[in-house]
């Protein structure tokens, strides 16, 4: 009885309970989220990994917005089948840039983690529009609307900010650049689009919409989808820098 | 004189709407001039029902006992109770709209604000934060006022807490189908949503804290205990995983604090304990006051409380990595996680066997009772789960089952087994109690719904535990010759019989839901009404 008796600090004191709680409840995260700051292995430094161009980010938003994560993961795992089916596992250092994070959980669909490149933008934008008339199987959803949409930019250089704020390195001048870049990414033709090569070196700039008249949602989304896992040139890797 | 409480309230509500008019003025996104107007309105509404209370009553002051007994205040609760069963038939029936959409794609429709991708969010939401929450706030006032035989402190402040808590969800599910996400599963709503939570949470604690500390018992009762772990532990978890910067206070969109390998962390970490302390501790509360209560048998034991309870909210918090094996979280992270998932199952039963056996002697009341049946198969569903969840929490379990149905199947079992069936059987018993009925319309459709949901549920995690299975075994199968014997399609196709077999449980659930639905509304219509109110029973006096 003694020792049960003890207990009845936390009954009778609302107080003591409430401290009780919080102590109880806090030890477990801390000793798991703390040290993802400071560990080598997850702020690895990798070639390749840029801040994403204001139309991919654009494009990224409207991912987020339709809810593509609930069935496309971006999280390739070290297994035979993963590898052969996706590519490289995924890296830390590919998502460094992700406010917040696609990894998702589930795969109604495919992972997408390294679909850049594997398919033409027309594949893409027909698939997007109607995917049975590409994957008979497909349970997928339509977005036919994208290419209908004209894309909000108003917003752009906000969301480059607010992105700043919490770490991800835009330079100034690609901050200053925003508007005309998000349009310039998916125009071609335009003088824009030089200026647009110089500041962004290694971002490919194409109408993705294949729809010259204007910049649509669905350029942006074709954008995100086609630069995702193109960053890191695993040819030249080293998967042991980052080892301890 | 209008009291400090209601100038209080009257002055930050004006303040809101004068707020929430200038920012749906100068914004050009429409679906913030669209939330910023709701606000102001809603703001308003709060206004002027606390001055027309106000010049209704002539500012005196309720009494806080009547013939000396606790004068309850329970109009908040039933304003609960009817949400919960309206969202929940909401919530089922948007569950069921995806489970078909992903059997017949088709009925996506091809629009924004029909697709899967927006749909699903609102249905974890309004059957985990809008049924499940109302059903955790209702009972929690309900119970934390009869366990300390006092009346919730304040005249307006639990309302605020509970139509507050309503307009986050009206909020959140409109914002969901205009395309406004952040896309952290279980914390999708924007970061305006977030903040106007963060204030009712914060409220909301109070309330159950004042509540407390005018309690004329000397001991907390172990379901408070449980509410208390509850409120607090998801105010931390809300707050850590939703930090966010807002692209600007004119804008939907807002940018995460944390990103890629900290942000996934944090994110189970959340998520997990979002089913850890949101649908388990709260409904543990639950059944530590209804069980009993409904069984007329005291909490089979004390001691067994007392290391349930602590053992359960100190491991629990450890196990959200189990969600990233595999993945670029370090290997010790998610190890750590699975191993504290194993060591979790012992509390977990602990609970089960202290709630399950507070029926020792009343056994035969499952013959007659089929609502303290369906309390008891609920904290069955939850026995099962728990040994469930530690089993795919192992690595080499987990690689084959994440990413797959097997673990929408899991999530259902617990759900729908557990966290649904204890809320019907809290519902079932609050609702007579609150509108002061002698009993039940009608028992018989208790049983109706018992039986027809439960059908429903075995098909569903049946369902998924084939098609979980079958499409992991699918994806990493190979040929004779070393090839991957199936395209990703093929893996999709052969879901469909599944998927079809889900629907139909999930259509089952819902016709329960409708059983019950119509079953309290008959009650509070025409049932009998109670005489003189029963004194609270023995079997609550704190366990001991």
């Amino acid at each position: 009885m003694s020792i049960w008796s003890k207990h009845q600090i936390f009954e009778k004191n609302s107080f003591v309970l409430l401290i009780g709680i919080l102590v109880a409840v806090s030890i477990g995260g801390l000793v798991e989220i703390a040290p993802l700051f400071y560990l080598k292995s997850t702020i690895e430094k990798t070639e390749g990994m840029r801040p994403y161009t204001p139309l991919e980010l654009a494009g990224r938003e409207i991912y987020i917005r339709e809810g593509c994560y609930l069935c496309h993961s971006q999280m390739v795992r070290p297994m035979r089948d993963e590898l052969e089916r996706y590519g490289h596992y995924s890296l830390a250092a590919e998502s460094m840039y992700d406010h917040p994070f696609q990894w998702g959980s589930k795969r109604t669909g495919p992972d997408l983690a390294r679909v850049g490149g594997k398919y033409s933008d027309a594949w893409h934008v027909e698939h997007l529009i109607d995917p049975r008339s590409l994957v008979p199987a497909s349970i997928m959803p339509g977005y036919p609307f994208l290419a209908e949409n004209e894309l909000e930019i108003r917003d752009i250089e906000n969301m480059l900010k607010a992105n700043m704020f919490v770490g991800v390195p835009y330079t100034d001048e690609q901050l200053a650049s925003a508007k005309m870049d998000i349009r310039a990414q998916a125009m071609p033709d335009s003088d824009a689009a030089y200026e647009f090569v110089e500041r962004w070196p290694t971002a490919i700039v194409r109408d993705y919409d294949g729809n010259p008249e204007k910049v649509t949602e669905m350029d942006a989304m074709v954008a995100y989808l086609q630069m995702l896992g193109t960053l890191v040139d695993f040819s030249i890797y080293d998967d042991k820098a980052n080892l301890r | 004189m209008l009291s400090l409480e209601e100038g209080g309230f009257a002055l930050f509500l004006v303040l809101l709407a004068f707020a929430c008019l200038i920012v749906a003025g100068k914004t050009f996104d429409q679906v913030m001039a669209f939330h910023a107007s709701v606000g102001a309105l809603i703001a308003a509404g709060g206004v002027f029902y606390i001055f027309k209370n106000y010049f209704d009553d002539g500012g005196v002051q309720i009494p806080q006992e009547i013939d000396g007994k606790p004068n309850y205040n329970l109009g908040p609760i039933k304003f609960g109770a009817v949400a919960a069963m309206f969202w929940g038939i909401a919530g089922f029936t948007v569950g069921l709209i995806i489970a078909l959409q992903l059997a017949y794609p088709a009925l996506n429709f091809d629009l924004p604000w029909t697709n899967f991708g927006r749909l699903r969010p609102l249905h974890t939401s309004a059957v985990i934060f809008a049924f499940g929450g109302n059903v955790l706030l209702a009972t929690s006032m309900y119970v934390v006022q009869r366990t300390s035989r006092a009346r919730m402190p304040g005249k307006i402040l639990p309302w605020f807490v509970i139509v507050g808590y309503n307009v986050f969800i009206l909020i959140a599910g409109t914002g969901y189908l205009l395309g406004v996400t952040q896309s952290k599963e279980y914390a999708e709503p924007e970061w305006y949503a977030d903040l106007w939570l963060t204030i009712v949470w914060v409220a909301y604690l109070l309330l159950f804290l004042g509540t407390i500390w005018k309690r004329k018992e000397p001991h907390i009762y172990v379901a408070n205990w449980f509410y208390l772990a509850f409120i607090v532990t998801i105010a931390m978890l809300h707050i850590t995983n939703n930090l966010a910067v807002p692209v600007s206070i004119y804008s939907t969109q807002s940018v995460i604090v944390w990103s890629g390998v900290q942000d996934a962390m944090v994110q189970w970490w959340y998520g997990h304990n979002a089913v850890g302390f949101f649908l388990t501790a709260g409904f543990l509360a639950i059944m530590y006051y209804f069980v009993p209560k409904r069984a007329e048998r005291p909490v089979y034991s004390y001691r067994l409380s007392i290391v349930h309870f602590w053992a359960l909210i100190f491991i629990y918090i450890w196990a959200g990595p189990h969600h990233l094996h595999y993945t670029a979280l370090p290997q010790w992270a998610s190890t750590l996680g699975a191993t504290f998932s194993i060591i979790l199952w012992m509390p977990s039963w602990g609970g089960m066997i202290n709630g399950l056996m507070t029926l020792s002697g009343a056994w035969d009341k499952l013959r007659t009772d089929p609502v303290l049946r369906m309390m008891v198969v609920s904290v069955a569903f939850y026995g099962m789960s728990t040994f469930e969840g530690p089993l795919m929490s192992l690595r080499a379990v987990n690689s084959l089952s994440h990413y797959t149905d097997w673990t929408i199947g899991h999530v259902h079992s617990g759900a729908l087994g557990w966290v649904g069936y204890i809320s019907f059987g809290a519902l079932y018993c609050l609702v007579p109690w609150l509108w002061n009925k002698k009993s039940l319309y009608s028992l018989k459709l208790v049983d109706w719904h018992f039986w027809v949901s439960t059908i429903g549920i075995v098909l569903y995690i049946t369902a998924m535990w084939v098609s979980g299975i079958m499409q992991g075994l699918m994806w990493r199968a190979y040929d004779s010759l070393g090839f991957l014997e199936y395209s990703f399609i093929e893996t999709v196709e052969a879901m469909h019989p599944f998927y079809v077999v889900r629907a139909l449980g999930g259509a089952l659930f819902v016709i329960g839901a409708l059983i019950m639905a119509y079953n309290l509304w008959m009650t509070v219509r025409y049932g009998e009404a109670e005489e003189a109110e029963a004194a609270p029973t023995g079997s609550l006096a704190a366990a001991e």
